[in-house]
């Protein structure tokens, strides 16, 4: 149980109606987990990419590659493992922001480079990207303010360099 | 030339060389089943759904062609549901067909409606919603080469209405357009090489061969690794017949009904040379005492089936017949004296054997197989008389067994049985039967009369769900809950009158031989009711759990 790791997968998919649901079904169907999901149209709009971050050992993640890739819309399944990647998630926070508290929010926002999207009397939007600790560690210094809804988008991630997926 | 949309079904299937549909009307195929009325493909009502989805697996099973059933919508396609879960465990090409309500009311609850391409989604290799009739022809033939293609398995079409009364456009491209999909037949010619090299060191190799081999066609070049390279052969319940049965060097069936001498030889063999199986838990029994001095060649053309279950060493992806007849040229031959004997002995120590008093099923297999010529196939309902048919009948060429194995689907034989006939004429097709999955889908027995085909059962009648009823008596304290069915069945000699068939009632051992006879002789469908030892079991058998060789009842 202690090798299970945290695994991000690229799935690049035919953009059909009914591919998510077939590869949340294998997830489902099949035991495994899914910690985090996004969807979008890639550079040709024939195809999806799907990142998705799962764990598991290592025996698990080469049986969930090996069932992706079984799925006739799938066109391939990369993992990002060992070399350079970016990965990224995406924050909308609304804290509470009395007169007498902005200052400080901003400030705080600053620090992590994040963007205030909108204001309003008591409250105060932020927006923050980066990797999944930074924005954990913004969202624990907002809590003093209370937070009154928040939104995390499922991870993304890239290769650097040239490299294609 | 402008057609409707069920017209280019038609056409489609006619040119990918479907001769045959199992299937049954409803409302919103009628314009299917219309244009279907004079066209040159035989159309076989069945007298229920899941008998269509069994009987063209049945056909494909027993003919290595696809197999194709077509239903109305709702309920008419969930009725398919259990035949294409049993067509997907078995990887058996399959096309399932079904109507849907017209496109715009999809999704609006409307009479006879199921989301069956979402209810299928796991049982089946792939499945389509047709929408736009310009997209029929293609979604056809990319499903029918999905289905047959790589792993077999079944694929579902899902059909609106409104597409197959619509006109398409003129000629529409039909190439299949599947970049996602590419099924990888050619080994790796270094795997290869490898695996030839561990066959060639090994002393105490076995090989265990399954379904694969005989959907890859591939019994010869597994017949000339067995004898060039000198190596004892098991095969799994699908795999039975990819080897001769009466082959010295076969040692019967594996696992947790598997004789002995298979068993023991596994568990001591230094190399196990996979073909085409996939170490179902009812092969392996306890995973972490399978075959522990063994090392693993596992040939396959599903990367999926590498290392799911046991650890494989020495992975070869893609098709059994290519693939063998390389490792072929590779292999030495090489005496294994002390290992053939060591088999012998098991052999010698615990065939298997039945107690011969009174009506035994054994018996009644053993007959069915000495009175059939070579164009005989057998179909197996599940539970005993699986396990029997499996062990007492001799199989000696592929495509002669046909048997639900991943999923055990009761009822499945009997109308695989008719399915069988129909893809064989000529052929005598035995389903090896017991009474309560005959009762499954007996009503089928208007089918069989029907069409006229030689399909004769043999229902090891011992008024209880026998397997069950084992189960019972060795784990549960010999509390029979819900497994006598005795006082409620019918009488199947009537039944099968009253169909219009043969019904002929054996409670003797004398009466055995003539009885079979007598089916051999009558055209048709005939049923046998062979009144058997009633508490008769399977052995002998692992139970759950244990490892493989830790077999009880039937010892010596």
């Amino acid at each position: 149980m202690n090798d299970e790791k945290r695994h991000i997968l690229s799935i690049v998919v035919e953009n059909k109606a009914g591919v998510l649901a077939r590869i949340a079904g294998l997830f489902s169907s099949r035991g495994y987990n899914i910690d985090s999901l996004a969807v979008g149209e890639t550079e040709d709009p024939k195809l999806s990419r799907l990142t998705l971050v799962t764990r598991g050992d290592e025996t698990v993640i080469e049986q969930i590659r090996k069932q992706l890739n079984r799925l006739i819309d799938v066109m391939k399944v990369y993992e990002f493992a060992g070399e350079d990647y970016i990965e990224r998630d995406l924050l909308l926070l609304k804290v509470n922001a009395p007169s007498g508290s902005r200052g400080e929010i901003m400030q705080i926002a600053d620090v992590f480079r994040g963007k205030i999207v909108d204001v309003g009397a008591k409250y105060m939007v932020i927006e923050l990207s980066g990797p999944e600790s930074k924005i954990n560690a913004m969202i624990d210094l907002m809590r003093s303010f209370g937070i009154k809804e928040m939104v995390r988008s499922g991870r993304i991630a890239l290769t650097r360099g040239v490299k294609q997926i | 030339m402008s057609k409707k949309g069920a017209e280019v079904l038609r056409d489609v299937l006619i040119r990918e060389g479907v001769e045959v549909i199992f299937g049954y009307p409803g409302g919103v195929v009628l314009p299917i089943f219309d244009v279907l009325y004079d066209a040159p493909i035989r159309v076989i009502l069945t007298r229920h759904e899941q008998g269509a989805a069994h009987a063209a697996d049945g056909y494909a099973r027993a003919t290595g062609r696809l197999g194709v059933c077509l239903a109305t919508s709702g309920p008419g396609a969930t009725n398919l549901v259990t035949g294409i879960a049993t067509a997907a465990f078995d990887s058996v090409p399959l096309l399932a067909l079904t109507g849907q309500v017209k496109t715009n009311l999809i999704g609006n609850d409307a009479f006879q409606e199921a989301d069956i391409t979402g209810i299928t989604r796991p049982i089946t290799k792939h499945n389509f919603l047709v929408k736009n009739v310009n997209d029929l022809a293609r979604t056809i033939r990319e499903a029918v080469y999905i289905a047959t293609s790589g792993r077999p398995g079944p694929v579902l079409v899902d059909l609106p209405l409104d597409v197959s009364t619509a006109v398409c456009d003129g000629d529409i491209p039909d190439e299949i357009d599947l970049p996602g999909y590419k099924p990888r037949y050619i080994g790796h010619a270094r795997q290869t090489k490898v695996a030839a090299e561990a066959i060639n060191a090994a002393e105490r190799p076995i090989i265990y061969a399954g379904g694969g081999v005989i959907i890859s066609g591939a019994s010869e070049e597994l017949a000339q690794l067995a004898e060039k390279a000198n190596i004892p052969v098991t095969l799994t319940l699908l795999g039975l017949g990819a080897f001769p049965g009466d082959n010295p060097k076969f040692l019967g069936m594996l696992g947790m009904h598997g004789t002995p001498t298979a068993n023991y030889a596994v568990q001591e063999s230094d190399l196990i040379i996979a073909v085409g199986a996939r170490f179902d838990d009812r092969v392996t029994g306890r995973l972490d005492a399978f075959a522990p001095h063994a090392r693993i060649i596992h040939i396959d053309i599903d990367p999926a089936s590498i290392s799911k279950n046991v650890k494989v060493d020495i992975p070869v992806v893609g098709d059994a017949k290519r693939i063998l007849a390389e490792i072929n040229k590779l292999t030495e031959y090489r005496d294994r004296k002390v290992w053939f004997d060591r088999i012998e002995a098991w052999r010698a120590k615990h065939p298997l054997t039945y107690k011969d008093t009174g009506l035994k099923p054994q018996y009644v297999i053993e007959e069915i197989c000495r009175a059939s010529g070579d164009n005989v196939l057998v179909a197996t309902e599940v539970g005993q008389n699986q396990m029997w048919a499996a062990h007492y009948f001799v199989y000696r060429k592929p495509r002669t067994i046909i048997s639900s194995g991943g999923l055990g689907t009761m009822g499945y034989g009997f109308p695989a049985a008719i399915g069988a006939a129909v893809g064989c004429p000529g052929c005598v097709v035995w389903d090896i039967a017991g009474d309560g999955s005959f009762q499954m889908n007996i009503q089928e027995l208007a089918t069989a009369v029907g069409q006229k085909v030689s399909v004769k059962v043999a229902i090891l009648n011992n008024g209880y769900l026998g397997m069950v009823r084992q189960w019972q008596e060795l784990f549960f304290n010999r509390r029979y809950s819900s497994s006598d069915l005795a006082w409620n069945n019918p009488d199947f000699v009537k039944v099968a009158e009253a169909y219009a068939a043969r019904g002929i009632r054996v409670t003797l051992k004398s009466e055995v031989r003539p009885a079979i006879k007598e089916a051999l002789e009558t055209p048709g469908p005939v049923v046998l009711d062979f009144r058997i030892d009633r508490e008769e079991n399977v052995f002998p058998m692992v139970p759950a759990g244990e490892a493989i060789d830790r077999m009880i009842g039937g010892m010596a």
